[in-house]
């Protein structure tokens, strides 16, 4: 990794500097982490008196828990569901706007700003619109014949949550796809007009293609926003309910750590947690290496 | 443009409109019912009008909360949650720097591996060690303090790659000329880095005092003394405190006030913020 050519020469002032960051992450980042690591090889006694050692048995238990397959299979469809949802709308809005010259800056701050509402709150809104006895969207899905009531439906909490999570990260994927969609040389796009493609065609053979990329990027950093940071939408709206219909994975830690005082269960669930992490940013910044030279 | 369609054009219009619409929506919902009187909710769908009772309801959160579900007031919450992001922004934007400089600016041995060790911390979001990280801050007597709900979220690996990032770019002769002159490193950090860094510095505040701010999970784990409530969280008690439906008047007039400084400082500095959004992802 590179330096500058010239460079100051000091004995303790750059062990200085990177003091505090690096206190800070040794406190609050790696020792808990290293504390979670070691306490999944561990189990407590109902009374916390007394913890043995049992090796990989906090992990066999949990794949053998239906309610942990169930989680995990939860997480899956949410993850899916919020990224496909939010980047389709996005990719359509960012193509709109693209065709716009004088409205394209008034529509983008129209487009960007639910990013900066909470997913707590997001989760509290959308909750407030499909409220089965109040809510406007219960009340037109009447009209349809449709009887909606995410208390007792778990297709309806789990559509809940995805509308709630995808439509507050609309604004990041949209924000990136019209940088992608600006990047694209015009001469291309005219070369396939001249040729007679149609603007439907040169939209999935030329521009879809090359914003292949930043799609790939996207569909990483989503995956990661739905599972690791919509910890708000479901704690303030569904709680993991009806029957265990929205429990993501990283509700259950908490769930199991802090409601049911599970330590073993919920250690062993936050290492399986951090390889998730740690393949997705590996995924994240191999694939980022590689930008650099398109 | 290739072509110039007009019946294309206006039905882009057409789809923005309605899906600027649609996303506007629940916010213009929660600002709606946060107008109105609680009667309005027993008596079946919401409102899509504005009603008479705006300045009482949001008096109300302001000053009394919603005491018997154990909610403080509105004001002291939007406080602290100013102080917490504020103190997170700040926090994160100084630790990373200076540790930028020191990996750019200096060879020493285990340069590589602090690096490292500062990567590392993208991998370990707090979601994913929640339990150990609360025992390290209740051992530490952090609990229900300003330092406890901003000190463990400073460290910033994004923040530390986007300086180290710009301070490669920066000419090697601006460095060469100080110290000529006699600068040493602490002042050619100061008067030189720094003032080149401002726009990137301004990028990157705008983006953390949004994160900041939206802290969710931490300040539940460790704050159980409502003085130290932020109002993102607090929202949740609002919601599930009493056994009843919630008040919705009064829910909706907190949304309101929750969103509205960090969706204010996108609007102001939407330029800024789309410039700290896409650079931290590089």
């Amino acid at each position: 990794m590179q330096t500058k050519r010239m460079t100051f020469s000091n004995n303790w002032l750059p062990y200085a500097l990177l003091a505090p960051q690096v206190i800070v992450t040794l406190i609050f980042f790696i020792w808990p982490a290293s504390q979670a690591l070691y306490q999944s090889f561990l189990r407590q006694d109902i009374f916390g008196l007394r913890t043995t050692f049992v090796w990989f048995d906090n992990f066999n238990r949990l794949f053998a828990d239906p309610l942990y397959l169930n989680s995990l299979k939860v997480t899956f469809w949410f993850s899916v569901g919020t990224t496909v949802l939010s980047m389709s709308v996005a990719l359509l809005f960012a193509v709109m706007v693209n065709r716009m010259i004088r409205s394209r800056d008034s529509y983008t701050t129209f487009l960007v700003w639910p990013y900066a509402v909470a997913p707590a709150i997001a989760g509290v809104l959308w909750w407030f619109i499909f409220n089965p006895s109040i809510g406007i969207m219960p009340y037109m899905l009447k009209g349809f014949g449709y009887d909606w009531n995410h208390r007792s439906s778990s297709t309806d909490a789990m559509t809940l949550v995805i509308i709630a999570a995808a439509w507050k990260q609309i604004s990041y994927n949209f924000l990136f796809f019209l940088a992608g969609l600006q990047s694209i040389p015009q001469s291309l796009i005219e070369a396939a007009a001249i040729d007679g493609a149609s603007r439907f065609k040169r939209f999935w053979t030329i521009v879809f293609p090359l914003l292949s990329p930043i799609t790939f990027f996207l569909m990483v950093v989503n995956v990661v926003y739905a599972m690791f940071d919509t910890f708000g939408v479901i704690h303030a709206t569904t709680e993991g309910g009806p029957a265990q219909a929205t429990n993501i994975l990283v509700y259950k830690v908490y769930r199991d750590g802090f409601v049911n005082l599970n330590l073993g269960s919920s250690a062993a669930q936050s290492v399986i947690l951090m390889g998730i992490v740690i393949v997705l940013t590996v995924i994240q910044f191999r694939y980022i290496e590689r930008r650099v030279n398109y | 443009m290739v072509e110039n369609n007009r019946w294309g054009n206006l039905f882009a219009h057409l789809v923005l409109i309605l899906g600027v619409a649609i996303v506007i929506f629940p916010v213009y919902v929660a600002i709606i019912a946060s107008t109105h009187p609680p009667g309005t909710f027993i008596r079946g769908v919401m409102p899509l009008l504005p009603g008479p009772n705006a300045l009482e309801n949001y008096k109300t959160v302001i000053t009394q909360g919603r005491s018997q579900a154990g909610t403080p007031p509105i004001g002291g919450m939007l406080w602290n949650s100013f102080v917490m992001a504020m103190a997170i922004t700040i926090g994160k934007l100084s630790i990373s720097l200076l540790s930028a400089f020191a990996i750019v600016y200096f060879r020493f041995p285990f340069r590589i591996f602090f690096f490292w060790v500062i990567f590392l911390t993208l991998m370990l979001p707090v979601e994913v060690r929640i339990v150990p990280t609360f025992q390290v801050v209740a051992d530490l007597g952090m609990l229900n303090s300003f330092a406890g709900l901003s000190i463990p979220l400073i460290a910033s690996a994004t923040a530390t790659f986007l300086f180290r990032q710009f301070f490669m770019t920066v000419p090697e002769e601006l460095m060469e000329a100080a110290r000529v002159d006699g600068a040493g490193p602490m002042k050619f950090f100061k008067d030189i880095l720094m003032p080149l860094s401002i726009t990137n510095i301004a990028a990157l505040f705008v983006i953390m005092f949004i994160y900041g701010w939206n802290q969710y999970l931490w300040p539940l784990l460790i704050t159980t003394d409502p003085e130290y409530y932020t109002i993102v969280m607090g929202i949740q008690r609002m919601v599930t405190g009493g056994d009843s439906e919630p008040l919705w008047h009064l829910v909706m007039a907190t949304v309101v006030l929750a969103a509205l400084p960090p969706i204010l400082v996108i609007l102001f500095m939407q330029r800024l913020f789309v410039k700290g959004l896409t650079e931290t992802e590089k």
